[in-house]
């Protein structure tokens, strides 16, 4: 039932337009879950165990792509955490992997040398870093200068 | 950097990624008690001052992140919101954003926080309400503020930050609720944000436009030009113009892409100096492509492809410079050869459209070789499946035979995952490009042969179409399936293949003394016990066609029809069909034989099933450019030089025919109205023709439509002239059925029209379709047959009226009959348990879903008639449900077009009285109402 309404959506809706972003671990533990569809807790966890169902089984020789449902999943892997961002079938795949790393240097930046903890502790500085980045699942800003001044003028208010 | 204090007070960081707690059970112990303390905290008699609740939320959500529920703590969230400190107020936000619910008590209060923080002329504040809105966007947010944000938008002091936040919180309620969000001025000035200052302005309003373009194409036409001169700045611009935008040595790539997918959602623009201007960017883009790398990294190359690949895009779908497609094409193609997995495949799949613009299609199938050696040597599967795509898009009739070649031989190795999709696009192509049927035929059998599992109905179905409507096919067609059944070990598929062909066929190649009659029949049976009761049966009735076709043979069959194997089969329908076989070869002469066992008729074209499946596999999109594959293939299939007319006077050929026009497979009716007009004419349009006069039901035509409602065969008319005989079959919302016209006369029927009138509704609910006219003259004591395809679109009561005129001696005879189509026929059966069927039965229990009546029993109360009739009537009789033994229950399903209803009925006899009584109860109270009326009337 639900799926079905997901292919419907999919159909009325085009344009570059994020349906969710995860980022997982090896293990399949969520570092971030940000969604743009609404989904009750079920399925989240059900896609979330997909995600991580498939994304984890390919190796450095395939593509950063999967077909997903009537979705794609890009993705992309840092040491143990796979970001992944699920999009319709015809968006375009390298600018969302570039949007993928353009986030992590980001994070990298504002946490210094960011790891998997950093993201666990400071879950809510992290969302606010994706809304910098992203909103309403589009490409909100992609000026690294202007996303890390934004986020310490921020952080200056704590 | 710790304000919330989490990682000091609630965990210790030392344990790592794997959980945050030794085992799972500590976990949950740990946080139980931090839930209670928390509870306790927010109950306690001390309000809590703003840094403590804060602590708290954060600590409920950080608890909820983990995979915990929190049915707590929602007040609190919401009074941080009114919070003036910005830790504070973020964490309340987040805390809605991620665990809101409609709960529209707290909706309000949310709203009411969001629009103070909006008219707060504090960036930051309203930068957190915006995105809370864009992260909830529910119907009450997008009543509350959709006509807040445009003003937000475009007012001239708001800061750019908030100003992105907006545009995007706009184009979020704007998907939701597009009804609430106003057009008005701001719209012209959003189109004129393209011209920004501020590049992430520009990035957030393009999304934004994109959006509203697509459904509001006039208004937003503006946005063309600004675009197109956006674009070109961008990307003439030197790698260091841009600055913050630009990422590894490209300039704004994000913004490059988005402002090509503006455009793709207008034709090429009209004023020639845009479209020049336009031209120019996209061999500006296509250049760089060529130029050396200004960095080795990875993330170099993909932005600048990135962008390459939205043009390209933008080409194909301008579908208008020859010159640009072409260039894409190479440029795609040295893509092919790339060391970079992403771009093989990427080029793959955008060369797949590049393969039907007519302009470049020749271009594409230069790189063949290369998709082929892609099939054979990429690592990962869907980079395979996209080259199977591929060639499927080039394919045309000059290199066919190689790319089905080539996609027969992957298959032995395909992944099992995606062998269906590849043997229906063999199967489609072959039959496409098909210039020679023997070839066509070779290819559909080593199908079989390689993936025999995956080679659905539609794929042998239409083999057998193909081969029985095409003559110059069938002896080829004989010998090939001869041999390939020689095999030790054969398919299922191709034994239904074989059985069915050498049952058409099997006399063509007889002459030959290794393929004679008794070799071909013992070949067959050789397969028969292996075989599915299916397939079975479609034997049995090969070998009754060799009765037919070889006299010699009959003793053998004979013996094998009348072994106990087959006389007293324990399923019914081999059975049924080993007993009326072995009758009929013995009770009938060779005429009769001849005519009953006649060939089969060529199949009337009608839409592909084939390509129907593999539309409803991939989606309509990917198969568009198959639009013109219809197209062909009635002209290659039927328009040869052949069209034989049905055979107007042979008797329903017995079972062969429903194994093969697979009522289940493809509904022979259209969905839409059918066109009324052409000599073939689907449905009769009698509306129109003034001149004939519908005559009156023929009386005592009632008691016989009665008569049909438990059985499907039999008599519909008789009078001193004319013989109506029927019969029918049903399955799920589709039926057919055979008209028989019987001459009792000596003297010839001329002008003898039969039409088919159904209801005068705009969309009736039932449709009958008749499927070939008859011929107009009927000889004395003759036989026509006649096929009406039937579907039931929605419950109905009345039934299409069959009217028939004809000219008898000087006289004009006028008949009409109701079809004895009735809305039971289209019931499936439905088997369960005691316990299933009252739980359903008290679910029914609404008054509108029951419909009862007692009435007098008609004819003797006999057990076992009224068993057959609820059988015949389509429900399932269900035996021990009812816990009064004396009483019948019956479930089943009614199969309409629009939906599937579910009925139980329960019958209860009473012999002392004589009365029944019948309860009917199914979701619909039309149809308890119509079904109740049919039964009742058989008993």
């Amino acid at each position: 039932m639900r799926l079905k309404r997901l292919g419907e959506l999919c159909k009325r809706r085009e344009g570059l337009e994020i349906r969710f972003i995860l980022i997982q671990n090896r293990a399949g533990k969520t570092r971030l879950a940000k969604w743009y569809m609404q989904f009750d807790d079920d399925e989240k966890q059900k896609l979330i165990e997909e995600v991580h169902a498939v994304v984890t089984v390919r190796d450095a020789k395939h593509t950063n792509f999967v077909e997903f449902r009537n979705f794609k999943i890009i993705y992309r892997r840092y040491a143990g955490l796979y970001f992944c961002i699920c999009v319709d079938v015809n968006d375009n795949n390298l600018a969302y992997l570039e949007a993928i790393h353009n986030f992590v240097e980001v994070l990298n930046e504002y946490f210094h040398n960011v790891c998997e903890l950093d993201l666990v502790f400071n879950f809510y500085k992290v969302y606010t870093v994706v809304d910098e980045m992203f909103l309403a699942g589009e490409i909100r800003e992609t000026s690294q200068t202007k996303v890390l001044k934004q986020l310490l003028m921020l952080q200056s208010l704590e | 950097m710790r304000s919330c204090g989490l990682s000091v007070c609630l965990f210790h960081r030392g344990d790592g990624c794997n959980g945050l707690c030794k085992s799972k059970e500590a976990e949950i112990k740990r946080i139980n008690k931090e839930l209670a303390n928390i509870r306790s905290k927010f109950k306690g008699d001390k309000a809590l001052d703003g840094y403590s609740k804060k602590k708290y939320v954060c600590k409920l959500l950080f608890i909820f992140l983990l995979g915990h529920d929190i049915d707590f703590g929602h007040m609190e969230a919401v009074n941080l919101l009114s919070s003036n400190r910005y830790t504070e107020k973020q964490i309340g936000y987040l805390f809605i954003s991620v665990l809101v619910n409609s709960n529209s008590e707290l909706i309000r209060l949310i709203n009411n926080a969001i629009k103070n923080d909006l008219a707060s002329r504090n960036p930051t504040f309203m930068g957190l309400a915006l995105h809370c809105i864009a992260s909830v966007g529910s119907r009450e947010m997008a009543e509350a503020f959709a006509g807040e944000i445009p003003k937000v938008l475009v007012a001239g002091d708001t800061m750019d930050s908030v100003k992105q936040s907006a545009a995007l919180c706009l184009l979020r309620l704007y998907r939701t609720s597009p009804d609430l969000v106003p057009m008005g001025d701001w719209t012209s000035r959003v189109v004129h944000l393209l011209n920004d200052q501020h590049l992430g302005v520009v990035t957030a309003a393009t999304s934004l436009i994109t959006t509203l373009a697509q459904k509001n194409p006039e208004e937003f036409k503006t946005s063309v030009s600004l675009a197109v001169s956006r674009l070109s700045r961008i990307v003439t611009s030197a790698s260091t113009d841009l600055q913050d935008y630009t990422y590894y040595f490209v300039p704004a790539p994000w913004l490059s892409v988005k402002l090509l997918r503006l455009l793709q959602c207008y034709p090429p623009p009209e004023d020639p100096a845009v479209r020049g201007r336009l031209t120019e960017c996209l061999e500006t883009i296509l250049n760089k492509a060529q130029e050396p790398p200004k960095s080795k990294k990875v993330q170099h190359s993909n932005a600048k492809n990135a962008v390459l690949f939205e043009a390209i895009s933008l080409i194909i779908h301008h579908d208008s410079e020859p010159n640009l497609l072409v260039r894409a094409c190479n440029q795609l193609g040295q893509f092919l050869q790339h060391r970079e997995t992403n771009l093989r495949y990427l080029a793959l799949e955008s060369m797949c459209t590049l393969a039907s613009s007519e302009f470049s299609h020749e271009a594409v199938k230069t790189h063949i070789e290369t998709v082929i050696n892609a099939l054979k040597t990429e690592r990962d599967v869907s980079v395979r499946q996209r080259a199977v795509d591929l060639l499927y898009a080039m394919c045309d009739r000059s290199n066919a035979p190689q790319i089905v070649a080539e996609m027969l031989s992957y298959l032995e190795t395909a992944d099992y995952s995606i062998r269906e999709e590849i043997v229906l696009k063999v199967a489609i192509l072959a039959e496409k490009y098909a210039v020679d049927y023997t070839w066509y035929v070779d290819t559909i059998l080593n199908l079989i042969r390689i993936a025999g599992d995956y080679v659905s109905e539609e794929v042998w179905y239409r083999v057998i179409q193909i081969v029985i409507n095409r003559d110059d096919v069938q002896g080829y067609a004989a010998k090939t399936v001869f041999e390939a059944l020689q095999a030790p070990a054969c398919h299922e598929n191709l034994v239904k293949v074989g059985g069915y062909i050498l049952g058409e066929f099997g006399n063509l190649i007889a002459g030959d003394p290794r393929s004679s009659p008794l070799i071909q029949f013992n070949l067959l049976h050789s397969k028969f016990h292996l075989c599915s009761v299916p397939t079975r049966a479609l034997l049995l009735s090969t070998y009754i066609k060799f009765v037919n076709l070889f006299p010699e043979v009959k003793p053998t069959i004979q013996d094998v029809l009348r072994s106990d194997s087959q006389l007293r089969n324990a399923d019914v329908e081999l059975q049924q069909r080993a007993v009326e076989y072995l009758r009929l070869s013995t009770v009938a002469s060779t005429d009769i034989l001849a005519t009953v066992l006649e060939e089969m008729p060529p199949f009337p074209e009608r839409e592909s099933s084939i390509l129907a499946k593999l539309k409803k596999k991939k989606g309509p999109s990917t198969v568009t450019d198959l639009e013109d594959t219809k197209r062909e293939r009635s002209v290659d299939v039927n328009g040869g030089p052949e069209p034989a007319p049905a055979s107007t006077s042979a008797m329903s050929t017995p079972s062969p025919s429903a194994d093969l026009l697979g009522l289940g497979a493809a509904p022979p009716a259209p969905a839409g109205p059918p066109p009324s007009s052409g000599g073939g004419g689907l449905l009769v349009d009698v509306f129109s023709d003034s001149a004939s006069v519908v005559a009156p039901l023929a009386p005592g035509s009632e008691d016989n439509f009665a008569r049909f409602v438990c059985k499907n065969n039999g008599v519909l008319f008789e009078n001193q002239l004319l013989q109506i005989g029927l019969k029918s079959e049903f399955r799920q919302n589709l039926g057919r059925m055979f008209i028989f016209y019987g001459n009792k006369t000596s003297t010839q029927f001329l002008n003898f029209t039969p039409t088919l009138i159904c209801s005068d509704d705009l969309q009736p609910n039932i449709l009958g379709f008749i499927t070939k006219p008859v011929d107009p003259t009927v000889e004395g004591g003759a036989q026509v047959q006649q096929v009406v395809n039937i579907e039931c679109v929605s419950d109905f009561t009345e039934a299409p009226v069959l009217n028939i005129q004809f000219r008898y001696g000087g006289t004009f005879q006028n008949v009409s009959v109701q079809l004895p189509i009735t809305l039971n026929k289209f019931f499936q059966p439905t088997e369960m348990a005691s316990q299933d069927f009252f739980q359903r039965w008290k679910q029914l229990s609404n008054p509108q879903q029951e419909v009862q009546n007692i009435f007098k029993a008609k004819h003797p109360m006999d057990t076992e008639v009224t068993k057959a009739k609820i059988i015949g009537f389509g429900s399932a009789l269900l035996e021990e449900v009812d816990p009064n033994p004396a009483n019948f229950v019956g479930a089943g399903i009614i199969h309409t077009k629009t939906t599937q209803i579910g009925c139980l009925l329960r019958l209860e006899p009473n012999l002392q009285a004589q009365m029944y009584r019948l309860t009917l109860r199914t979701s619909k109270e039309a149809v308890s109402q119509r079904l109740c009326e049919l039964l009742s009337a058989q008993f």
